[in-house]
C-alpha cells in the first residue's frame, strides 16, 4: 500500500536576489529590499515528502533516522549557515526560494534511502512557501 | 472540485515492535520507539475531502457532520488510548502503529462513512506525529 512520509527540517541562510542580466535599477525594481547589496537571511523550513510502499516488516515508507541522515548530508549541511549566493548552484541563478526549492529537489531526488521523492516544499517565512514536484 | 480539510487532535501512546524479529533487531531498527513500556504523542489528524459545492448550501460537506464522523470513527478509538493494546488493528502481530499505518487505518475507518453519506469523497488523510513528522495516505493501492 502506497503512503507518504513527510519530515520538516530547518536551515538558516543568507541571500541576495540579484541578476547579472538586469541593470541596477531593474534589479531594484524586480527584487526590492531583497536586492540589498549586503544580503539578508531567513530561517527556512524544508519539508521533504517521500512516497512508497509501506514495508510490511517495519510499517514504514522510509526509516526516519536514515532519511534524516540523507537529507542532512545532501542538503541541510550544504546550505545551513551559509550565504546561498556563494553556492555553485547559484552562481548564475538568483537564490530565490523557487530556485532553492528546485535545487533541494535535485539534490535529494536520487538520495533517499527508500521510497521516491514526491515533493519538496521550502518555506521562506511563515507567509510564503514554494513547492517542487520534480516537473 | 474543491478540497476541504478538517483538523482534529488526539493523544495516544504506542511502541514499535515486530514479533517476528529478535529483541536486538527490534531495538536496532526502531531505536527508542521499541521501548515496550511505550511513549506518546499529541497527534494532529487532517482529513481532506473533495467534491463540488452543493448548489443550495454551498457546502462540499457539512463540517459539523465531518467533525462528528472523525470523532466517532477515529478519535473514539485512538484518543487517550494505548494504540498497541487498545485498538484492534494495532494488536500484537498486526500492524505496527507507525505514523504511516495510523494514516492508512484512519482512512479505512473514515472512508466507508464518508462514501455512505454521498457527495464528497475522501481524498487524503494526513497524520502529524509531531509538528515535524507526518505521514499521509491518498487511498492508493
Amino acid at each position: 500500500m502506497k503512503a507518504y512520509f513527510g519530515r520538516r527540517y530547518m536551515l538558516s541562510a543568507s541571500h541576495r536576489l540579484h541578476s547579472e542580466e538586469l541593470s541596477a535599477e531593474e534589479n531594484r525594481a524586480a527584487y526590492g529590499k531583497c536586492n540589498n547589496p549586503h544580503g539578508h537571511g531567513h530561517n527556512y523550513v524544508v519539508e521533504v515528502l517521500a512516497g512508497g510502499a509501506v514495508d510490511a516488516q517495519t510499517g514504514m515508507v522510509v526509516n526516519l533516522a536514515a532519511l534524516d541522515e540523507a537529507v542532512r548530508v545532501r542538503a541541510i549541511d550544504r546550505f545551513d549557515h551559509t550565504n546561498l549566493n556563494h553556492d555553485p548552484l547559484f552562481v548564475n541563478r538568483a537564490p530565490t526560494t523557487e530556485n532553492l526549492c528546485r535545487a533541494v529537489f535535485g539534490l535529494l531526488k536520487d538520495a533517499l534511502p527508500a521510497g521516491e521523492l514526491e515533493s519538496v516544499r521550502v518555506e521562506e517565512t511563515e507567509n510564503n512557501f514554494f513547492e517542487c514536484f520534480g516537473e | 472540485m474543491i478540497f476541504l480539510t478538517r483538523r482534529a487532535t488526539f493523544s495516544a501512546s504506542h511502541y514499535y515492535w515486530n514479533p517476528a524479529w529478535p529483541a536486538e533487531k527490534n531495538e536496532q531498527v526502531f531505536g527508542r520507539c521499541a521501548n515496550r513500556n511505550g511513549h506518546g504523542h499529541n497527534y494532529t489528524l487532517e482529513v481532506t475531502v473533495a467534491g463540488e459545492p452543493d448548489p443550495v448550501t454551498g457546502f462540499v460537506v457539512d463540517l459539523k457532520w465531518l467533525k462528528e464522523a472523525i470523532e466517532r470513527q477515529v478519535l473514539a478509538a485512538y484518543d487517550h488510548r494505548h494504540l498497541n493494546l487498545e485498538t484492534p488493528e494495532f494488536g500484537e502481530g498486526k500492524l505496527i502503529p507507525t505514523t504511516e499505518n495510523i494514516a492508512i487505518s484512519a482512512w479505512k475507518r473514515l472512508e466507508p462513512a464518508i462514501a455512505a453519506a454521498g457527495g464528497a469523497r475522501l481524498s487524503r488523510v494526513r497524520v502529524y506525529e509531531t509538528p515535524e513528522i507526518f505521514a499521509e495516505y491518498r487511498g492508493e493501492a
